[in-house]
């Protein structure tokens, strides 16, 4: 009989960063000079060495198969020593220093079907979550969503030609794995439907927990069939969802009532303007699968609106904030309705309280 | 073999192969290719486009021996019809600090996913971490083993310390201010225990930005946010500021104006900037990178309690430290962590994030549990209301009401 000498490894972390980092970085680690954008997805970054790192950025649509993934270390096995990244939007990196390498990179990857783009004054890589690919609350697919506005967005994705940043986000529900809450152009998600409670709630989930997990008190204590178990306040419910998360004997999901709404203006960055939440354009689009028509249209819509009289640098909100929410929704046609007006917690900060309002 | 669940058609996502962006339904066929699963995913995900509702459940408790996080577990509803994807459970794993990777290390891992799971990914998650999409419980074990072996680990999940993230920071950006990527790594190697066994109220993310451009968004997503700035003066190269006008941008309209604080002239020859009243948004820079960077006396502030809307509602982080420098190893921003955590341990509900806590009992009380001193930097302004919380009153006949009205 053998002893098992092999021990088995836990907590030993990620690993270091520093043996992923290609020669140019390692020799230049905080001593890059500046920066300068080249041609849409292309940038150079200068040390204060004079040496160059020239990044080609690529869109991927986050779901990728490993075949993909081989392919893209191909790519960087042919052109760039071996060395790429993601960023924080799901794109690919490549980093190379011969510029040389640029166009026979940027030729291979379209020959893969990815764009190079989305930096400097383009949209980015639209953050997403998992939608029905693989997610238990989604009120919407995320992947078709993205891919149907991508594709109708993919000039400013790939060509310069916007008065700043634009940053979109989607999320599937109010979970907001992708935190879109702070982005250009948010697609959110949403239910309308109170929860369905399911018999034999109380086999699967300890009521009181349940009852604790409504932020507006809507579920109570209810004797259902003989056995304990919770009612809904149905007025008072806001389709968070929070109670589904604690119990799967809640379910929101319904196709007649799900679908996405569309917000805007706010941003993370604190160039210029502090950063912000989005706030509600479109209360409700429906789920059109495939290629979810109503949504592309609104979004490209508001893009246009946009880019067509911001000035330069002015984000979103940066825009709307110099034009009035009023001049935002005629430029835009989007209808303004009740569902507009906030009527959840401190709801009096954001009514309008002054007598300036551009008149006429 | 019967076609389950399904006819193998998938006209709705073939739809969705057209255009210019590239499809995720062409990467779900080509890891199909492989994969048994991923052709029942398939079949899954157009059932869920004709009826526009998805079709997976809550995860029940799994993951690997010793950790409660980094698996997500996942069934679907029509058990009988998919049954190669009846549990498809995912997989957390950390990556490198900035997604850095060479291909060998991307080969590993898709070699021990074509071993052992569905062959999809996400590059990457919401939170940062490389998402291994789908397999059966049984594959969980020998996929940490090899994952382990090849030097990767599994990240956070459920009510537990989540993967840190950050910018892409020193390697190859000349804003950043601090060293994102190693104070990333190296909180992550210090707080495994935190990572992998979940011990706290509900989630704790924490995200470096090396600049207040804030590329990792950790002022809306991180319940520690730690941005980037600087104390000194903005460093000013006066021929390249002159090269930009000379490029086409208006110094005046687009950057002095643009300024919030307004603390930039431009007289056509020099650029002048009150260093005093900046506050470092980072706007000028960004129009100039080859004219203007930023100071030299580098740091960072720390920002607290960002979050999305469940459960009381969004958050963005606000000020905790307005300026620290940052250097290995970190050992009063690691206090500060076990601080933070251990009152809110002690005190958070069930899934209550930092901030909703902070919201809860006041950031006053909160900021004397932590033992920080309160500043006016930690707010926009004063308080407009009047209901002043005093902990204790004076009675007549106390000596310390005779001290104080001498």
């Amino acid at each position: 009989m053998t002893t098992a000498t092999v021990k088995r490894l836990t907590d030993i972390g990620p690993p270091n960063y520093e043996d992923f980092l290609p020669p140019v970085i390692k020799k230049n680690y905080g001593k890059w000079k500046y920066h300068e954008i080249l041609r849409p997805g292309v940038m150079v970054h200068v040390a204060h060495s004079g040496d160059k790192l020239f990044t080609v950025r690529a869109g991927s649509p986050r779901l990728l198969g490993i075949p993909r993934i081989r392919k893209f270390a191909e790519l960087a096995d042919k052109y760039c020593g071996g060395y790429l990244r993601f960023t924080s939007r799901n794109n690919v990196e490549f980093l190379l220093t011969d510029e040389g390498n640029i166009a026979p990179l940027i030729k291979d990857l379209a020959a893969l079907g990815h764009a190079v783009g989305g930096i400097g004054n383009a949209i980015s890589n639209i953050v997403h979550t998992q939608g029905w690919v693989h997610c238990h609350s989604a009120a919407t697919d995320a992947s078709g969503v993205v891919k149907c506005v991508m594709d109708e967005l993919h000039p400013y994705f790939a060509e310069r030609k916007l008065p700043g940043k634009l940053r979109i986000a989607l999320a599937c529900c109010l979970n907001m794995c992708g935190a879109v809450h702070c982005s250009d152009i948010a697609i959110l998600g949403i239910h309308r439907r109170p929860p369905r409670v399911q018999r034999g709630l109380n086999k699967m989930c300890e009521v009181p927990n349940v009852i604790a997990s409504c932020p507006t008190a809507a579920i109570r204590p209810a004797q259902v069939d003989g056995e304990p178990s919770v009612e809904i306040d149905e007025n008072n419910c806001m389709y968070c969802a929070n109670c589904f998360s604690v119990c799967p004997a809640l379910p929101l999901a319904d196709p007649l009532n799900d679908g996405l709404s569309i917000w805007v203006g706010g941003k993370v960055s604190n160039a210029r303007s502090e950063p912000t939440f989005s706030k509600l354009a479109i209360p409700f689009l429906p789920n059109n699968p495939p290629r979810w028509p109503e949504v592309t249209g609104a979004v490209k819509n508001i893009v246009e609106v946009w880019a067509a009289n911001a000035r330069r640098f002015e984000r979103m909100g940066e825009f709307i904030a110099r034009i009035g929410w009023p001049k935002f929704f005629e430029l835009t046609g989007i209808e303004f309705t009740k569902q507009h007006i906030d009527d959840y917690r401190y709801a009096g900060l954001t009514y309008k309280r002054s007598a300036q309002l551009r008149q006429g | 073999m019967a076609e389950s669940g399904g006819n193998g058609k998938t006209p709705m996502l073939d739809e969705l192969e057209k255009g210019p962006w590239p499809s995720f339904v062409t990467q779900i066929k080509e890891a199909g290719e492989l994969k048994e699963s991923c052709k029942q995913l398939l079949q899954l995900l157009e059932r869920s486009y004709h009826e526009k509702m998805g079709h997976w459940k809550h995860g029940g408790i799994v993951g690997v021996l010793g950790y409660g996080g980094g698996v997500i577990g996942r069934y679907n509803d029509l058990q009988s019809e998919f049954p190669k994807i009846a549990h498809f459970h995912t997989l957390r794993v950390n990556m490198p600090s900035g997604w850095f990777y060479t291909s060998d290390a991307l080969r590993t891992i898709c070699d021990i996913w074509e071993r052992h799971g569905s062959g999809l990914t996400n590059m990457h998650g919401s939170t940062g971490d490389m998402i291994l999409l789908g397999t059966t419980t049984d594959e969980l074990e020998p996929t940490f083993k090899e994952l382990t072996e090849a030097g990767f680990d599994l990240g956070g999940s459920g009510s537990d310390l989540r993967t840190p993230s950050c910018c892409v920071g020193p390697a190859r950006c000349e804003w950043a201010c601090f060293d994102t990527l190693h104070i990333t790594n190296d909180l992550t190697h210090h707080f495994q225990d935190e990572l992998h066994r979940p011990a706290f109220p509900y989630k704790f993310k924490i995200k470096s930005a090396g600049c207040p451009n804030d590329c990792v968004a950790s002022i809306a997503r991180a319940d520690m946010s730690i941005i980037g700035t600087w104390r000194d003066e903005i460093q000013i190269d006066q021929a390249e500021v002159k090269a930009a006008e000379q490029g086409g941008l208006d110094i005046q309209k687009d950057v002095c104006a643009r300024c919030p604080t307004k603390c930039m002239e431009w007289d056509g020859k020099t650029l002048t900037i009150d260093d005093a009243n900046c506050v470092k948004c980072m706007h000028c820079i960004n129009a100039m990178p080859k004219a203007l960077a930023p100071g030299k006396d580098r740091g960072a502030m720390i920002l607290l309690g960002a979050k999305a809307p469940i459960v009381q509602g969004a958050l963005l982080s606000s000020v905790l430290v307005p300026f620290v420098k940052l250097e290995p190893p970190y050992t009063e921003l690691k206090a500060l962590l076990e601080r933070i955590w251990e009152f809110w341990g002690e005190h958070g509900k069930n899934r209550e994030r930092v901030g909703e806590l902070i919201q809860r009992v006041g950031l006053g009380n909160f900021l004397e549990a932590i033992e920080i001193e309160p500043l006016p930097q930690m707010i926009a302004h004063p308080r407009e209301n009047p209901y002043v919380f005093y902990e204790e009153y004076f009675e007549a006949g106390d000596e310390e009401e005779e001290e104080a009205s001498k």
